[in-house]
C-alpha cells in the first residue's frame, strides 16, 4: 500500500487532525506521503517533514491552493496522484477536506469512506453512520481508497523522529473557476474545540447569548474549549462553529462538561467518546444522565458559579 | 434561472434507529421517516430565490422508492414548481452510493440544463457529506459547500456564498452554473401551510426509472456488518458541587 495524506494548513505546525491522520495511514501499512497547501504551505512542510513515520512531503506554495479552493486543490491532488499513483489518499474529517476530497474521488471515479473511525486493513474500515448510532463495517472495493479519517479515532503520530524529503508538488492547471473574496476567522484565546482536552458545552438551557459568559467564565478557569449544543446554537446564544454533535464538531476530550444540555441523540454523537462525562442539568431525567459518569442536578445558574469559583487556578 | 434542488427521504432525526436482526442494515421498516434536514434548508434556500426573481424555476428532485414522493410534495408544498422522483428500490442510505446519486444528478442536467444545484451538505442517514461536492466535479463545475449565505448577482452569472470553514468563514465568488451545498445556517425552513400542501397537491411530478439513466448504480462500498456503538455506562449522580469537584479530583482531572 501507499498512502498520500492530504494535509490541513497547520500554521507552520502538523495539525492534530494531520498528525491523528499519519497513525491510520500506518495503520494500512505501506509507504505514508503527505501534501500540503496553504499560505503557510512551506513552514507546515518542514514541520510535516519531522512527523515520525512520513516518507516524503509535497509543498504546494502555491496562490491558487492559498485558500484551499476545491477546484484548484482537485486538481493538484489529481496532478500529484498521478504522478505517483497512490493505493490510499486520506485526509482529516474536517471541513478543510471534506470541501475538496469527494470531488477528487468523483474525478477518479472512486467511491469515497468518509469519517473512517478505525481501520481493520487495507480495504477494510469502519465509520459510523444514523449519527453514530449505528457503526458499519465496510470494505471499499475501488482501485484507489479514497477516505476522510476522524482525528478523534487515531493516536496523533509524534511529531518529531522523522526526516521525510520535502517536494515541491507537481505542477498542475489552476480551474480558474471559483475566486476566493474575504475570510473571517472567529478569534478566540482558548484552545481549539477538537483538540482541547477538556471542553465545556451550553444547551438550552443557558437561556440567553448573555448567559453563554457563564460558560466561558468556566472554560477560562479550566483551561477548556468552549462548545454547544444545536439547540443552542439555534437559538442564537453562540455561533455555529461551536456547535459539537452529528452535524457540527465531533470531540472525545479527557473532560467533557455538559451544562443545561438534555443530551439529545445528534449531541451525544459528537461527544460520547470523552473520556470522562460530566452534566449539570435541573432535569434529572435528561438523557445526558445516561451517558455522563458524574451527573449533577442543579440549576446551572447556582452551580456553574460555584463551581467557576471552587474551582483550583490553572497555572 | 432555474434551480434544482435535491430532497433526500430520511430517517426523522429524532427517531431512535435499531440495527437488523442480520447486523446488515439498519431497521428502517417502522421508523418514521422525513425530509432530511438539510435538504429542507436547501429547499428553503431555493424558494427564497424565486420569491427574490432571481429563480423562475424551482425543481425539487428525490432519489429513492415510492415514497420518496412525500419528500417532494413537501418540497412542492414549500414553493418549489414541479418534481423529478428518480425511482428505485435500492436502498439510499447504504446500497445506492454518493457517486451513484451524483451521476444520477449528473444526467438529469444535462437533460434538464439548470443553473444551480442546491444540495443539503449532508444527510442523517449515512452522513457522507459527499454528493455535492461529487456532482460538482462529474460536472466540472464550481461548487460552494457549506454555505451559510447566498448571494446571486444581479446578472446572474454568479453567486456570492459565504462558507463554514474551520474556526470561521470564507466568502467565494462562483460562476454559474454551480453546486452550492447549504449548511444550518443558511435559514430556518418555513412550516407549509395547508392552502400550500392543498395546491401542492396539483403540481407535477415526472418519473424517471433510475436504471434508464445510463448510469452505473453499483457501489465500490460493501457493508459487511453493521452494529451498535460500544454503550456507555451512566455512572453516578453527584450531591453538589463540592462532590464533583472531590470525584475530578480523585480521578486526576483536576
Amino acid at each position: 500500500a501507499s498512502t498520500l495524506i492530504i494535509a490541513e494548513p497547520g500554521a507552520g505546525v502538523a495539525s492534530p487532525g494531520t498528525l491523528s491522520a499519519v497513525t491510520a495511514a500506518k495503520a494500512i501499512g505501506g509507504s505514508v506521503d503527505v501534501f500540503i497547501a496553504g499560505k503557510d504551505a512551506a513552514a507546515d512542510a518542514e514541520a510535516l517533514a519531522k512527523v515520525d513515520g512520513v516518507a516524503r512531503v509535497f509543498k504546494a506554495d502555491n496562490e491558487a491552493l492559498a485558500n484551499g479552493i476545491a477546484e484548484d486543490m482537485t486538481a493538484a491532488i489529481l496532478a500529484c496522484q498521478e504522478a505517483n499513483k497512490y493505493s490510499h489518499i486520506m485526509t482529516p474529517a474536517s471541513n478543510y477536506g471534506k470541501n475538496f476530497l469527494p470531488r477528487v474521488a468523483a474525478k477518479l471515479d472512486m467511491a469515497q469512506v468518509s469519517d473512517v473511525m478505525a481501520i481493520e486493513g487495507e480495504d477494510t474500515f469502519l465509520r459510523p453512520m444514523y449519527a453514530g448510532n449505528a457503526i458499519a463495517r465496510v470494505k471499499a472495493t475501488g482501485a484507489v481508497k479514497i477516505m476522510t479519517v476522524r482525528a478523534t479515532g487515531f493516536d496523533k503520530a509524534s511529531p518529531e523522529g522523522g526526516s521525510a524529503a520535502v517536494e515541491d508538488a507537481p505542477a498542475f492547471e489552476s480551474a480558474g473557476k471559483s475566486a476566493f473574496k474575504s475570510e473571517e476567522m472567529v478569534k478566540s484565546d482558548r484552545p481549539e474545540l477538537e483538540s482541547a482536552s477538556v471542553v465545556v458545552s451550553g444547551g438550552r438551557g443557558i437561556k440567553s447569548e448573555e448567559n453563554f459568559e457563564l460558560m466561558f467564565k468556566l472554560a477560562d478557569k479550566l483551561d477548556a474549549a468552549v462548545g454547544a449544543s444545536r439547540a443552542a446554537v439555534d437559538a442564537g446564544f453562540c455561533s455555529n462553529d461551536m456547535q459539537v454533535g452529528q452535524t457540527g464538531k465531533i470531540v472525545a476530550p479527557d473532560l467533557y462538561i455538559a451544562v443545561g444540555i438534555s443530551g439529545a441523540i445528534q449531541h451525544l454523537a459528537g461527544m460520547k467518546d470523552s473520556k470522562t462525562i460530566v452534566c449539570i442539568n435541573k432535569d434529572e431525567e435528561a438523557p445526558i444522565f445516561g451517558v455522563s459518569d458524574y451527573g449533577l442536578v442543579a440549576d446551572l445558574f447556582k452551580a456553574v458559579p460555584e463551581l467557576t469559583e471552587k474551582l483550583p487556578a490553572r497555572s | 434561472m432555474r434551480v434544482f434542488v435535491g430532497v433526500k427521504r430520511a430517517v426523522d432525526y429524532a427517531a431512535k434507529v435499531r440495527i437488523q436482526a442480520d447486523k446488515k442494515a439498519v431497521d428502517i421498516s417502522n421508523v418514521k421517516m422525513a425530509i432530511n434536514p438539510f435538504c429542507e434548508i436547501a429547499v428553503e434556500e431555493a424558494v427564497r430565490l424565486k420569491e427574490k426573481k432571481v429563480a423562475e424555476e424551482v425543481v425539487a428532485v428525490s432519489i429513492g422508492p415510492k415514497q420518496a414522493q412525500e419528500v417532494i410534495r413537501q418540497a412542492l408544498a414549500m414553493g418549489a414548481d414541479r418534481g423529478i422522483h428518480v425511482t428505485t428500490d435500492m436502498r439510499v442510505d447504504q446500497e445506492l452510493q454518493p457517486l451513484a446519486v451524483a451521476k444520477i444528478m449528473a444526467a438529469l442536467t444535462g437533460e434538464h440544463d439548470p443553473s444551480a444545484w442546491l444540495l443539503g451538505k449532508q444527510a442523517i442517514d449515512d452522513d457522507s457529506n459527499q454528493v455535492a461536492q461529487m456532482l460538482a466535479g462529474l460536472l466540472d463545475w464550481p461548487q460552494a459547500t457549506f454555505a451559510s449565505e447566498v448571494e446571486v448577482s444581479e446578472d446572474k452569472k454568479s453567486a456570492t456564498v459565504t462558507r463554514e470553514i474551520d474556526g470561521g468563514l470564507q466568502t467565494i465568488e462562483v460562476p454559474l452554473p454551480a453546486v452550492i451545498s447549504a449548511d444550518l445556517r443558511l435559514n430556518e425552513p418555513r412550516y407549509a401551510t395547508l392552502p400550500n400542501i392543498m395546491k401542492a397537491k396539483k403540481k407535477k411530478i415526472d418519473t424517471v426509472d433510475a436504471a434508464s439513466l445510463g448510469v452505473d448504480l453499483a457501489g465500490q462500498i460493501e457493508v459487511l456488518e453493521v452494529s451498535e456503538p460500544a454503550t456507555r455506562e451512566a455512572g453516578s449522580k453527584v450531591e453538589d458541587v463540592d462532590a464533583l469537584l472531590a470525584k475530578l479530583k480523585a480521578d486526576g482531572l483536576l
